[in-house]
């Protein structure tokens, strides 16, 4: 039936075009709408009956009229993809945007993807080591995983992923990464920010970018993470590449989510997004991980900005319950001077007992870690307790927590953009700081690992 | 009318047919890949189908075929050891047929029906046979005797019975009305299997783990849920209770959870030892596996297809623990395709029949006499994924107002990385009635009391951390300060249990009593010196008590025990001297 063109539209509203009297549509897909002036829209088959099909618009619907065509091309949203994508620049909608020529396909992969089987996954275990002490140290990433930043408006989640896309290795290896960079409804000054970064550094020629701006139609943010992953599927899966993928901002594409349940007039969930979201984030986040018998990965960075910077709003919520964990940007530590301000204390990493220990980090990397967290997170909660009663209140053992707090944020957080510590330098550098407390006062420090490491007994 | 339609409607995983001669929960075949899904509701002739998997690319006039079967597993030799998804079909299987990626219009069947297994006839010729009655025993695993059991609803006089090698589903036992039986049988997935009559639950379920069975204990054929915020340990603790509960069997569902964390389960379990048995612990394990982003109505039946195969070994006169992870993904799978349905929502969106369904669900649980007089018991232990943590939404309360143990994690726990991050001030059992006879019989004479006195110290603990917060611990009196130090004890040397820890996972439950013993003597012991004139401060500094402590997470501890804590009071005593 390709090829008809209906002129059947009876209804539109928001990005959504419904028509009628066509022949069998399948669910899910592909349109084209031709406008009077000959301008093509693009568009997906969400509802489809006898009597009625919904199609959803992804370039809005200005100027649809009951004139316009519409043209099913008889088959489900599909990307070409090939090794040439590597480098090239794309649209929302997987155009060139960098005025090159279309992608030739080597093969036309579907867009939706088909779930991993859980049994012929490969459980994640390689040290990603990405340079920045908080995150090696603490919520150490796996090759694999998908470990969110939760951030809010006006902090640096941008230099933090990119810097993490900078600098991640595997250590003791030169494999480098590809980056596929997915863009939703991000600021041009934002995505220039991100292009310029990648060109300085050279990682242009070994990223993908699916751009969509927030000056670009809403309802095709649907789409762009789909694409992206697409594309990382084919390379990791197809041409054993590494990929790293980087989303931002998920809550842009949520919020469109929540644009096309308005339009069709769903029964909204919580704060008006769709009760599907989960299942929806998770047909994204779960094409993450390591596949038996390839050789490829993807590891996935999703960036979010946290509405009012509540953690329990539905899109950091839902996005926590999928993901491996995630990466908590405080705007307390922004405001004084640190970066990156990671809060370690809400942050995790599930899989980090899978990567780290004697044969990939280092053999004291989790009793380190343990202390780090809770000496800190003891010091943290002094802070609230000197407020009331005063410094001089303390005992020995409390003080040096509280002090040690403080060289925490100033010494261990504190990086610069470009700095980039091996995980020897990181934990080495954690020792160094661990000894302004009393040993008797480290308890979660195993004895031998004291012995070893400890400057005291290391000059 | 005939069992072939016509598809009328596709909205994801919802389809609408014409045309067809349906009954409610008719499972049925829809267009030409043949994907299987079940109808759901019925308007005059148009019959609402869900679909088990991706619908995308499917048309309007496509054929779909009524079966005329309801949704039902297969239950015979060969389920365990299986891992599935949400509609039985095993993952190994559909790897070997689809690849790593899971397409779809596949079918496979349960297990193996061509392997033999050797039938041992447990009746005669001439015995009088009812459904549920045993007729025959193999040996499914080292460690489980499957007992091949009339199916329920079919009886009579046998009239022919083999022994020797057979597979599935060949006849291995005639009736003289001519019914033939085979090993394998089927069941409505949303039928409770039937049995005699429930009893009261009298036995506890014993998983190891100290704050559970010591101070929040779970009934054999109970219910609990566990309801926590994300990253506060429902998974490692679901998975705990698999690995070391002396259940027989072990059915676990993980229901729209995360994949890289199923493939760690699949990947670990079959190399764990059954601490019980000291037999791989998948030789008594089925699991069922559908991950987030597998379709979302074999995720609403993956719970069904669990407790029916759940119910089935129960019958034979098990003790069936079934786990479920997460039941707020099931229920948000009843809310998605409530809402394709258009449905009026109840609270938050979710369908008004949504209590009603997390209730039936966990009535399924229950210890009773099976139809063949034996006992036999399934309980249901369901994390919950509340939003925010908060429990005041619909899935938490429709799990609460039914579940009798209430294991409540915390997220502040869990960031102060105590674990199990249970809250032990808001959880709680309502079991300990009914087990107390069986702890004193079994563990000792004063088991409650001791249970009672160290909840009582962490109740008093919470009171004296609201004056601490404000004046510090030195502002307190010192016999006051001790019970900071006891409850102290409490948290960190009994209820923080190491669940990766080789020794320290699983803890006998007469070790438990004695653990909670020693804290009890240390206080004894610390009260009586203190009165004598001794220093909180060397009291509590004594070696052979930081010895004691330690001694958790070493081989033999249950027998040294005594010992340690013989020596600790004679420190404790001999604190006064020094003074």
């Amino acid at each position: 039936m390709t090829g008809k063109e209906y002129r059947t539209i009876t209804d539109v509203k928001g990005p959504l075009v419904f028509l009628n009297k066509t022949e069998p549509v399948a669910f899910g897909e592909i349109v084209t709408l031709r406008l009077a002036n000959g301008d093509i829209k693009n568009g997906q088959v969400l509802d489809t009956s006898d009597d009625l099909v919904i199609v959803q618009v992804f370039e809005g619907t200005a100027k649809i009229n009951r004139e316009t065509g519409v043209t099913f091309m008889g088959d489900v949203f599909k990307l070409p993809v090939s090794t040439d994508l590597i480098g090239r620049i794309l649209d929302g909608a997987g155009r060139p945007r960098d005025g090159g020529p279309e992608i030739v396909a080597e093969e036309k992969a579907d867009i939706i993807g088909a779930a991993i089987n859980p049994y012929s996954r490969q459980s994640p275990h390689d040290f990603i080591q990405t340079g920045i002490s908080a995150i090696d140290c603490c919520t150490t990433l796996v090759r694999g995983q998908k470990l969110p930043i939760f951030s809010a408006s006006g902090l640096p989640h941008n230099d933090i992923a990119l810097q993490i896309a900078r600098q991640a290795k595997l250590q003791d290896s030169d494999e480098e990464f590809i980056v596929v960079f997915c863009a939703m409804g991000i600021t041009a000054e934002e995505y220039n920010f991100f292009r310029s970064d990648l060109e300085r550094t050279g990682a242009l020629e070994n990223a993908v970018l699916f751009v969509n701006l927030a000056d670009d139609p809403a309802v095709e943010r649907i789409i762009t993470p789909r694409l992206a992953l697409t594309a990382a599927e084919y390379l990791a899966f197809e041409k054993d590449y590494h990929v790293l993928v980087i989303y931002t901002d998920m809550t842009n594409y949520c919020d469109a989510l929540r644009q096309i349940g308005a339009a069709r007039e769903e029964v909204p969930g919580r704060r008006g997004y769709p009760g599907y979201m989960y299942t929806d984030l998770a047909m994204l986040y779960e094409r993450a991980g390591i596949v038996k018998g390839k050789k490829g990965s993807i590891t996935q960075f999703p960036i979010l900005t946290m509405p009012g910077d509540d953690i329990t709003h539905p899109i950091p919520d839902l996005s926590g319950y999928i993901t491996e964990g995630q990466i908590v940007i405080s705007r307390e530590l922004h405001q004084q001077g640190i970066y990156p301000p990671i809060n370690v204390l809400p942050s995790l990493s599930r899989l980090m007992g899978s990567c780290i220990g004697e044969k990939t980090t280092r053999e004291d990397h989790k009793s380190v870690s343990d202390q780090m967290y809770a000496a800190y997170a003891q010091g943290r909660e002094l802070r609230g307790l000197v407020a009331i009663v005063g410094e001089d209140a303390l005992n020995e053992r409390d003080k040096q927590l509280l002090d040690f707090s403080g060289i925490f944020e100033d010494k261990f957080l504190r990086q610069s953009r470009d700095e980039d510590r091996s995980i020897n330098e990181t934990l080495d550098l954690c020792w160094n700081l661990m000894a302004n407390i009393d040993t008797k006062y480290l308890v979660r420090l195993d004895q031998k690992w004291i012995e070893k490491y400890h400057p005291e007994n290391r000059a | 009318m005939s069992n072939e339609g016509v598809i009328y409607r596709i909205s994801g995983p919802v389809v609408t047919a014409t045309g067809m001669n349906a009954a409610m929960y008719d499972v049925v075949r829809v267009g030409h890949e043949g994907l299987m899904g079940e109808v759901i509701e019925l308007h005059g002739e148009k019959a609402v189908i869900q679909v088990y998997e991706d619908t995308s690319g499917i048309r309007p006039g496509e054929p779909v075929l009524n079966t005329e079967e309801t949704l039902s597993v297969s239950l015979g030799p060969g389920l365990l050891t299986q891992i599935y998804d949400g509609i039985q079909r095993p993952l190994a299987t559909l790897e070997e047929v689809m690849g790593v990626f899971i397409t779809r219009g596949v079918d496979a069947d349960a297990f193996d029906l061509e392997k033999k297994w050797t039938f041992e006839p447990q009746a005669s010729k001439g015995d009088e046979v009812t459904g549920g009655n045993v007729i025959g025993h193999v040996q499914e695993t080292e460690t489980i005797v499957h007992k091949i059991m009339v199916p329920p609803g079919k009886s009579g006089t046998i009239k022919d019975i083999k022994s020797g090698d057979f597979n599935v589903t060949e006849t291995v036992c005639t009736l003289e009305d001519g019914t033939e039986l085979q090993m394998m049988q089927k069941w409505p997935v949303r039928t409770p299997r039937p049995f005699t009559q429930k009893y009261a639950p009298d036995t506890p379920l014993v998983t190891g783990m100290r704050i559970l069975d010591f101070l929040f204990p779970l009934a054999k054929g109970g219910a609990a849920g566990i309801p926590g915020p994300f990253g506060s340990g429902k998974t490692v603790t679901q998975q705990s209770l698999a690995k070391y509960s002396d259940a027989q069997l072990v059915v676990y569902i993980g229901c729209g959870e995360r994949g890289n964390e199923m493939t760690e389960v699949l990947d670990e379990f079959p190399h764990l030892i059954d601490p019980n048995t000291g037999k791989p612990l998948m030789n008594r394990t089925v699991m069922i596996a559908n991950t987030s982003n597998m379709p979302v109505a074999a995720r609403e039946a993956s719970v069904y297809t669990g407790i029916t195969i759940a119910e089935y070994f129960r019958d034979m006169g098990y003790d069936v623990a079934l786990m479920a992870d997460s039941t707020s993904r099931w229920a948000e799978a009843m809310r998605e395709i409530s809402s394709r349905l258009e449905e009026m929502p109840g609270e938050e969106g979710y369908p008004a029949y949504l209590s009603s369904r997390i209730a039936e669900f966990y009535e399924r649980a229950g210890r009773v006499e099976t139809l063949s007089g034996e006992d036999g018991s399934v309980t249901v232990i369901g994390a919950v994924s509340p939003p925010g943590g908060d429990i005041s939404e619909p899935v938490s309360q429709g799990t609460l107002r039914i579940v009798k143990v209430f294991w409540g994690l915390d997220a502040g726990l869990a960031r102060q990385r105590h674990f199990p991050a249970i809250n032990w001030l808001n959880s709680y059992s309502l079991y300990p009635q009914s087990l107390d006879q069986w702890f004193r019989d079994n563990i000792a004479q004063d088991f409650p009391e001791i249970r009672t006195q160290i909840s009582g110290l962490l109740q008093t603990e919470s009171e004296l951390q609201e004056i601490v917060q404000l004046v510090g611990s030195d502002a307190l009196p010192v016999d006051q300060q001790l019970t900071l130090e006891v409850a102290r004890m409490i948290r960190e040397y009994f209820l923080q249990q190491n669940g990766f820890h080789d020794v320290d996972a699983y803890c006998d439950i007469h070790l438990q009593y004695q653990m909670a013993k020693a804290i009890l003597t240390f206080q004894d012991a610390a009260k009586t010196a203190m009165a004598s004139g001794a220093q909180l401060n060397d009291v509590v500094n004594v070696p052979a008590r930081s010895d004691l402590i330690r001694g958790r997470f070493e081989k033999g501890y249950i027998n040294d025990i005594e010992g340690m804590v013989k020596k600790m009071t004679n420190e404790i005593a001999d604190t006064v001297e020094t003074n």
